[in-house]
């Protein structure tokens, strides 16, 4: 009845202003986060639209608007099955494998360097380093993580190729050309080591210090310590470190191209020259290919197959991290 | 009254540790001789000496930064987790300097158990909490592990609440409960000493009552030493208090009941009576 003679004023009449500047600002911010995910759809859109190109000779939209028709220009039981891959040769063969090899060995090579050597620097800094030796190895590895991949490349060609994996090869008798599925290895492995140490190691620096306290007036010893309690409990977040450095080593491209090479070939000898996807992309990608043509569009084929197998890596992280959360308080 | 009972009881009490000492089996086993401990330029204990005897409890009050975790953490060199810690003076583990350079503090930690301000149980099973201890100090192949997880749960008055689900978490008992499997985690190993840090602080009044009334069980089997803010606590449970007060110094120490009823020091008795603190 009386509201404005009894009690405090606190209609609020004068936050007018303030709240209309808080209603744009979370318009504002709404836009800058909705801009990634309109490029992921985006981005979805243009690999599916011209893979479509590749496999049915069409694209969607050419097909939508009634231009053309679909009809089967590549099977997919030649691009999934098939052993040769060479799109733009005469006859053409649209095997994807090799090159699917070529990335999965690449990438599994990489994380036996990477993930033993990463996890084992994460709990050196963590729990073994003294301060100073710590302050003193973290920019080094920041510098390593920051230095652009075609550097690597070039320290594939210049030296790990030539000098080290050669060295190695001449071992078994085997002489080794400019690349190599081995300076892949190397280069690929080397660069994703910041990776896994430095987000291993937040996860580590992460876990409680009464968890290693408990265990210290325990009579464990560091080791003891390191590997049965700061691991275990830092589980998960390694495991988001691995998975990162691996979809790094599936979709990285001008050092592994330096390294490993252009010959996409099924085989398991290290010294061999192979191909990945992505180098097969940067191979081909240089503007010469026709818009339309049969290898303008088998990069956008390889591209989505690309796509699926990392976004197969981070949905496989995702539930790795669910599966092995470890709770710690 | 109540006051009065309980300093009939802790007059008691004093009798018998009289007795004891005369048996002979009140030895000491942790004993500081002007024992200083500096963190950087800043000191936090200063000549503290100090006899802890045998099988008793013994509490240790103060004011905070009194240095009274100090003195705890310096009897197993947990202080060696601290850079900028230095140590002076002599610490004697059943007549051993644990300061002397063959001392290891892995061997030391061994026969000196912990309990913690706030419960720190693994992320582990209740079982693998108990066990660790016994597995880290390979006793796990020597014991029957199961009867020994048994026993320190036991110890510990928890083995009723937990016996069918030793697997299930330990994290997700109770904080009454999950400082009890820290201190059955302490015990499992079957130390000589028991170490416990404000133990019943981060704890509800009810789970503290508990936890007091295990803590005297103990003292049968251990030598228990207690750091405490909570004096009707010290008075309730142990056999000797040492006071620290401010500076890192130790004031005064005797047997409990001489403490709260009679001390020497005028400071402690402003301090026992909250004049300052």
């Amino acid at each position: 009845m009386s509201t404005e003679t009894q009690g405090p004023d606190l209609s609020g009449d004068e936050l007018q202003g303030d709240r209309a500047t808080d209603r744009n600002i979370k318009r504002l911010l709404f836009g800058c986060a909705s801009i990634t995910v309109l490029t992921t759809i985006a981005l979805f859109l243009v690999l599916f639209d011209n893979a479509a190109g590749y496999f049915y000779g069409a694209r969607i939209w050419e097909v939508l608007i009634g231009q053309e028709s679909f009809r089967q220009t590549v099977s997919f039981s030649e691009f999934f099955t098939g052993t040769r891959w060479a799109p733009v040769r005469a006859p053409p063969a649209h095997g994807v494998l090799p090159i699917v090899w070529g990335t999965i060995v690449i990438t599994v090579g990489a994380a036996f360097i990477s993930l033993p050597i990463g996890t084992a620097t994460a709990l050196y800094l963590s729990e073994y380093a003294k301060p100073q030796n710590r302050n003193r190895l973290k920019p080094i590895l920041e510098v390593l993580a920051g230095i652009p991949t075609i550097v690597y490349g070039f320290f594939a060609i210049s030296f790990v190729t030539p000098i080290f994996v050669s060295a190695v090869g001449a071992l078994f008798g085997i002489s080794v050309g400019r690349y190599s599925m081995m300076g892949g290895w190397i280069v690929v492995g080397t660069m994703t080591i910041p990776m896994v140490s430095s987000i291993s190691e937040d996860a580590m620096k992460a876990v409680p210090d009464d968890l290693r306290n408990g265990a210290y007036a325990l009579g464990a010893t560091k080791y003891e310590v390191s590997l049965r309690i700061v691991l275990p409990a830092a589980l998960s977040g390694i495991l988001a470190s691995y998975i990162l450095a691996i979809s790094r080593a599936i979709g990285e491209t001008m050092a592994v191209s330096l390294a490993a090479g252009y010959q996409p070939q099924l085989t398991a000898n290290p010294f061999e020259e192979i191909m990945t996807m992505t180098a097969y992309m940067v191979s081909l990608a240089r503007g010469t290919s026709a818009v339309g043509s049969v290898e303008y569009q088998s990069l956008f084929a390889v591209g989505l197959v690309l796509f699926v197998m990392t976004l197969t890596a981070n949905l496989f992280n995702d539930y790795l991290k669910r599966r092995f959360q470890e709770v710690y308080r | 009254m109540s006051t009065q009972e309980n300093s009939q009881k802790l007059i008691s009490t004093e009798v018998q540790v009289d007795e004891r000492t005369h048996d002979g089996s009140a030895d000491t086993v942790v004993s500081a001789a002007d024992l200083s401990v500096y963190y950087g330029d800043d000191q936090a204990l200063s000549d503290v000496s100090v006899d802890i005897p045998e099988k008793r409890v013994t509490a240790i009050i103060g004011p905070s930064g009194c240095g009274k975790s100090t003195f705890l953490r310096s009897i197993n060199r947990m202080n060696d987790r601290i850079s900028m810690c230095r140590v002076e003076g002599r610490l004697q583990f059943n007549g051993k300097n644990v300061y002397d350079d063959d001392v290891d503090p892995v061997a030391l930690r061994r026969r000196i158990g912990q309990v913690f301000q706030s419960p720190n149980p693994f992320p582990k099973s209740i079982y693998d909490n108990v066990a660790y201890g016994l597995r880290v100090q390979g006793k796990a192949d020597d014991v029957d592990l199961d009867k020994e997880v048994e026993r320190a749960l036991k110890q510990a008055a928890l083995w009723d609440e937990v016996k069918d689900k030793l697997d299930s978490f330990g994290l997700d008992l109770s904080g009454g409960q999950q400082q009890r499997l820290c201190i059955a985690r302490a015990i499992a190993p079957d130390p000589e000493v028991v170490l416990m840090d404000e133990p019943t602080s981060a704890l509800d009044p009810v789970a503290a009552s508990k936890i007091e009334d295990l803590i005297e069980d103990l003292a049968e089997t251990y030598t228990v030493i207690i750091v405490t803010h909570n004096m009707q606590q010290a008075a309730r449970i142990s056999d000797k208090t040492a006071v620290f007060l401010t500076g890192g110094e130790l004031v005064e120490f005797d047997d409990t009941a001489t403490i709260f009823e009679d001390p020497d020091d005028q400071r402690v008795e402003d301090y026992i009576t909250g004049k300052f603190g």
